[in-house]
Order: structure tokens, then sequence, then C-alpha cells
């Protein structure tokens, strides 16, 4: 038992420390207005922010930490597990997770289950950050159910024709192509009859709407597929085993919790608490914001060792089956539960929006509290988490 | 980082399973809820040949000398059957006392003893005006030429009437709230003008009133230094705290193990409970609270194995722990239902049994004030 980094990890870390404070602004963390465990903010919310952010996935691609979890050969360093977790600690500690869709699903998905043709059509661009994908899984009616998707792929000669529509489409307008599941067998059996397409959004009959969240950032976007001609070359790895690919990529995708983003904020809400008076008496020095903060602590503490758990586990050749759900489901009601703190704390003043006259700490408490909104209901509600815990986890029954 | 056992401690976790499975049944809780000494002489001493009590004892004075570690891996298997005795009293609360501040003298004279089970040891600190901490303490000792004279009332003295010593905080300074002038005595509990009565408690564990009446302790039977007990104590407290949290941890294992397994084969509808989704919610609840606390608890022990500070760590294990264990054993009686109302079901012995530790050096939120103090607020 060792609850503590090895000097490689310890060296490792204090690497993508300085690389993080060289090559992004100062003031990165304080432009970035993002919430852990919530899905509404992006990082590129203005032109100005998406100019740095661009540049700084550019010089993270020539490091080779863009493509963090891949394998040698594939432009990554393999790194352990715990490697990948430490950079996805610091990174989003600084508000500059850099694996998104392109290099956290789409690469790794397609190195181990695409052709040799798919390999080398999207491969060096997703890892040298040229193109950006959008994920095409949730549909209006295909939400914590997602087996049961309506969006059809045909096949019509070399092509296929896609219908259907697609919903929380997030960066849709802002990426180059969908990674996208349709039903290519109608009649299969619902998870032996979906494949996994990138379709390029500017094929005609594509259609973009924004949804502007409550934040009030266009985050999500629905997009419509109207008889959309996609080549066949375009289908990932082998048709109809789409859904067998997406659950793999779960793996992928476990330690992607930004769980530095919840450090950085208690970090900044406890300076904000001791330098804060309230009735002419220090706001630290109030019994309940004491014990309020005191319990966010401990349960970020608790997120963090479900965090390097399931990397150890992974290292250790083991699946982390309860633990990747319960980090998820930690995170994600820590998500909430730190913005309801931060608002009680503040009370009157926690309706002041950012920018606006007399907002204390900088206005991310509101933004929060809406943002969380969406950490327990994005990637698999807390509800379906707790079902995966108790199923798959400790062998109930599932019906 | 490495959140496993290693090999020897995973072989010493598995035996102590398997023998106290085999020597422990929860029959013996119920026999020892009514049983004067509280605790199983034959068990005591097959622990003793096994070397538990001298688990933490250096082997110059007759320990296996292992970690803190080891001692919260057996505090863990002893938890998961409650084992009922005066271990906890007499290794943790008095053993650690005397092994990380004791003279070489006292070390000599007790050690070995303890190691071989012959002696049985508790701890004095809650007042009846002083519930958790070392703030608050009334009691007093009186210099006297060579000795103190203590004087002050005691509560929940975990098994004084068994204890061959009982360990007393009490204040030989002027100031009462002071941190100096509290000092800590090795008092036998045979000395005149000591009373102990018991105290009737929810976990049938022996709990006692002791009252020093003019209790004459020699000055070679003080722990460390006269007027330093604070920092001794408040060391003493935050590993008594984690130990205790170890002995949780395996307290609702069980609950959620029991649980589990009853949602499997408990029928309703037509079907096992565990098929509904409000079950298993609750059985996924468990899971958070349950490896929570195994890896806080684990973390704050490591480090105290290791000598590296844990304040922050014990404090918020204490705490997690704390809710984390009412909360599951709670949902292990709402999972089986009426059943475990009954007296004969075992549930209720973990329930008592985390609501006892709970409390003991102190609950949840009297640890989430010193996680406050650790923050910088």
């Amino acid at each position: 038992m060792e609850f503590k980094f090895s000097k490689q990890e310890e060296k490792f870390r204090t690497e993508v420390e300085n690389f993080l404070k060289e090559e992004l602004p100062t003031d990165w963390p304080d432009k970035s207005m993002h919430w852990p465990g919530g899905y509404g903010s992006i990082e590129i919310e203005n032109k100005e922010n998406q100019r740095i952010f661009l540049e700084y996935r550019k010089k993270l691609a020539k490091k080779g930490w863009l493509t963090i979890s891949w394998p040698k050969g594939y432009g990554g360093e393999e790194h352990s597990y715990m490697e990948q977790a430490i950079f996805d600690e610091v990174t989003s500690y600084y508000r500059a997770t850099a694996s998104g869709i392109s290099t956290g699903i789409a690469g790794p998905t397609i190195l181990r289950f695409g052709t040799e043709e798919n390999k080398k059509d999207w491969i060096p661009g997703i890892a040298n950050a040229e193109i950006d994908l959008w994920l095409g899984y949730s549909e209006p009616n295909a939400g914590s159910d997602l087996a049961s998707i309506q969006t059809t792929a045909l096949k019509d000669g070399d092509d296929y024709i896609i219908n259907g529509q697609k919903i929380w489409s997030t960066l849709a307008h802002e990426s180059d192509y969908a990674w996208l599941i349709a039903r290519t067998d109608p009649d299969g059996h619902r998870h032996k009859s979906v494949s996994l397409f990138i379709v390029d959004n500017n094929t005609p009959g594509v259609t973009i709407r924004p949804l502007i969240n409550i934040v009030g950032v266009h985050s999500f976007n629905e997009v419509f597929f109207d008889n959309v001609r996609v080549p066949k070359k375009n289908i990932i790895g082998q048709e109809n085993m789409g859904f067998y690919y997406l659950m793999t990529a779960l793996d992928f995708e476990r330690l992607m919790v930004g769980i530095g983003g919840f450090r950085r904020v208690f970090e900044q809400f406890v300076e904000y608490v001791k330098q804060t008076e309230k009735d002419g008496a220090p706001l630290g020095e109030n019994n309940n914001v004491r014990q309020k903060l005191s319990e966010i602590a401990v349960k970020i503490e608790i997120a963090y060792m479900f965090f390097w758990r399931t990397a150890e586990m992974l290292d250790k050749g083991n699946v982390p089956s309860v633990e990747s759900s319960a980090l998820k489901l930690v995170t994600t009601e820590l998500s909430r539960n730190l913005a309801d703190v931060a608002m009680e704390i503040l009370g009157p003043y926690n309706q002041l929006m950012p920018g606006s006259e007399w907002a204390p700490f900088s206005g991310m408490a509101p933004r929060g509290y809406l943002d969380s909104i969406s950490a327990t209901i994005g990637a698999g509600t807390s509800e379906i988490q707790r079902n995966i815990i108790a199923t798959r986890g400790l062998g109930l029954p599932a019906r | 980082m490495d959140l496993d056992f290693n090999k020897e401690q995973k072989i010493l976790k598995s035996s102590a399973r398997d023998f106290l499975k085999k020597e422990c049944p929860t029959s013996l809780i119920r026999e020892m809820k009514n049983d004067k000494k509280g605790y199983s002489e034959t068990l005591w001493n097959k622990m003793t040949d096994l070397g538990w009590m001298g688990v933490i004892i250096p082997e110059e004075y007759g320990g296996i000398g292992g970690s803190f570690l080891d001692l919260s891996i057996l505090l863990e298997a002893m938890g998961e059957v409650c084992c009922p005795g005066p271990f906890f009293s007499t290794i943790v609360s008095g053993g650690l006392a005397i092994l990380d501040n004791g003279s070489e003298d006292q070390k000599k004279a007790l050690l070995p003893d303890l190691a071989e089970g012959r002696i049985i040891l508790s701890l004095g600190l809650t007042e009846p005006g002083n519930w958790y901490g070392t703030e608050n303490i009334a009691a007093t000792a009186i210099k006297d030429k060579e000795n103190y004279i203590i004087e002050g009332t005691k509560l929940f003295v975990e098994n004084a009437h068994i204890a061959d010593y009982i360990l007393c905080a009490a204040r030989t300074g002027e100031n009462m709230k002071s941190k100096e002038g509290l000092t800590l005595f090795l008092v036998d509990s045979k000395t005149p003008g000591i009373k102990y009565k018991l105290l009737d408690t929810l976990a049938y564990d022996k709990q006692c009133e002791v009252i020093f009446d003019k209790v004459k302790v020699p000055e070679e039977n003080i722990i460390g230094k006269e007027g330093q007990a604070w920092d001794i104590l408040e060391s003493l407290q935050e590993k008594a705290a984690v130990a205790k949290c170890a002995e949780m941890v395996g307290c609702i294992q069980t609950a959620f193990n029991m649980s589990v397994a009853y949602a499997k084969e408990r029928t309703q509808f037509g079907k096992p409970i565990g098929a509904f989704q409000a079950v298993q919610h609750h059985c996924a609840n468990m899971v958070i609270d349950v490896d929570g606390s195994r890896f806080i608890t684990y973390k704050a022990a490591w480090k105290i194995s290791e000598g590296l500070p844990a304040s922050m760590e014990a404090s918020m294990a204490k705490s997690w722990v704390s809710n984390a264990s009412r909360k599951v054993t709670f949902l292990g009686h709402q999972i089986h239902g009426a059943i475990s109302f009954c007296d004969e079901h075992d549930m209720h012995l973990f329930y008592r049994k985390a609501k006892a530790a709970e409390t003991a050096f102190g609950d949840g939120n009297y640890h989430l004030e010193k996680v406050a103090g650790q923050l910088g607020l």
C-alpha cells in the first residue's frame, strides 16, 4: 500500500505543470469559466479564447500529449494510466482539459477497431489537432436508452444515406465532422444493428441548429440529417458493430472527469472566504461556513480516491466497472454540491452573474449553479450510474 | 500509488477473518451483552497466541513489531464481526499512549505484559462537561510530595471495570482552558478512591463512569512530562480515530454484504427485490460510502504508518466514515425490511456498533471543524 506518486510520476507531473504555466496565459484559469462536472460552459466562448486554446492544443499535439492515451507509434508515448490521470488532473486544474471527443474517443476507437483505410484517413488529422469531431450519439428519443436510436444509415450503391436527428451535439458548430452512430440494419437486434460513421459537417443535407443552454452559452446543437450521402469508406470498422465499439470506448473515457477543476474552484472559494467579512467578522469564522466547506473538502478527497483507484486498477490490468461508475457519480454529485454550498455561503451576492457590479468570486457560483444541473444528467445520468454499479458491479438482477 | 495490501498484509487479513469467523460468531456478541466482564477469555487468549496483542509492539518489548497498517487490518477484521472485548481500549487507546510517550521504564514494565495479553487498559478523557477532545478537562491532579492526588469524574471509560490500569487526563496547572497544565497519568485501578459504575449502552459495550476520589498516583506514573499531555492526547486521539475508522470499515462492509446478499435472495412481486431500482440505488449508494470509507481510512492509516503528518486525513476519515456508517447500516435495515427489526436478526448489531463508533474520538461534525482548521479557516 502506498498513497503517493512514484518518482517518475512526480517528475511527469512537474513537467506538465511547467508546460501549462509556460504555454497558457497566466490569467487563463480566470478566462475559462468552466464549472467542474458541468457540460454547459466551453473554453472557447469567444474568439480570443478560441485562438488561445487552439494554439495550446497544437503545442500539446507537438509535445505528444494530445494523444497521451494512445499507443506508441500512433502519436502516443505509451504513458501509464496513472500518468494519464495525472495529466487530466493537472490540465483540468488549469481549466485547460485537452482531451475531447477527437483524441479521447474517436482516435483510440479507430486505432483499435478501424480499418487500415480508416487509420490513414483520420488518425494524422486527429493527432495533430487539425480536425475536430463532435459526438453524435443522443437523439430526442434516445437519451439514457441509447440503444433505441432511430437515425438510419442505409446502403445505396457505394454510399450510405443517413436520415434522422441528433441532439445535445456539443460544439458541432465548431467541429468539422460528426462521430455518429446510426442504425444500418433497421430489422436487426438493437445492439447489433448500429454502425459508427464519420460524417463531414459540410455534406449537403446536414443542418446544425444551435441550442442555447441555461448558462446562456451555445454549447449544444441539434443536428438534422436529411438524405445525407456518406461514402462507404467513412464507416468505422465493421458494419453493425458500432454499439460494441461505443461501449468499449467507455474504457478510454474513464479518466476524463476533469477532477482538477474541483480542486481549483475549491481553493479559490476558500481564499474568497478567508478574505471576506460578514457582519464584522471573517466569513471563515462562521461555523456553518466552516462545516460546509470542510464537508466539500472531504468529498473532493473521496472523489480523488476513486479517481486514482480507477487509474491504478487499469494499470494493474483490472476492469474498474464499479469504480468508474462510482467516480462519475461522485464527481458529478460533487459538482452540484459545490455549487449549492458556494451559493449558500454567498447569501444575496449569489445572484450576481459574471461581469456584474459587486459579483463575488467572479460570478462563478451562480454560473456553476446553473451549469451543474447538466453534471448529473450528461454522459449517463446518476440513476444510470447507480444501475450500472448495482447490476454490473454487485450482480443484482437487471430485471 | 498502490491502494492494495501487500502479500503479507493480505495473508494477515484473510487469516484474521477466518479465525474470527470461527471464533467470534454473532452469538458471542449476544452472550457478552449480559456478561459481567463483557469479553471471552478464551477468545482473548487465542488472539494473544496469534500475536495480535503485540501487533504494534516492537520485538524488543516482546511484540511482533508490525505497523499501524497491520493494526488497522486486524481492527477491520474485528469490525467485520463486531468483536466484543477490550482489544481497542487496551492496544489502541492505552497501548499507543505508552508506546509513543512512555518512559523506557514504563515501556519495559508494561509492553511485554501487553503483548502477552496479561493486562487490560482503559483511557479516561471525557467528562460530564467535556464531550470530545481535550478542551475543558476539569479533573485535577494536585501535587503532594512524590505523589499526585486526582479528583474528578470520567465518563465513557471503556472497560474500566476490568482494566488493570486507567490512563487518566487531569489538570496539574492552574489555568483551566490552557493547553499547558494537562497531564496524563497511568493509574493502577486498584488504588483506593477509584469507583466505577457500568453504563448501560446502545452497542452492548462496557463503558463506565469512573470517579476519582482523592486517588493517589506516584509521580513516576506520569506518561510523558507533567503539563504536556495536550500534544500527547491530540496525537493519540488522531490515531485512535483512524483505528476506529478501520473497525467501522469492517462493520459496514459486513452490513453491506448482508444487504446485497439479501437483495438477491428475497423475492417479492415475483422477483428478487434487488431487481427493483429503488433497492439497487440503495446498494449503489452504499458502495460509495463503503469504498470511500475504505480509501480514506487506509490513506490516513498509511500516512500514520509512514510517520507522516496525518491530521487532515485522520479528520477527513473520521468525518466521512462516521456519516457513511450511519447511512450504510440504516440502509441495511431498510433493505432487510421488518425482519431486521427483530432482536434475533443480526443487522441491529452493526447498526448499534456503527453509532457507538461514530461518537468515539469525535463525531463527523467535530472532525469537520478540525478539517476547517487544517484548511486555514
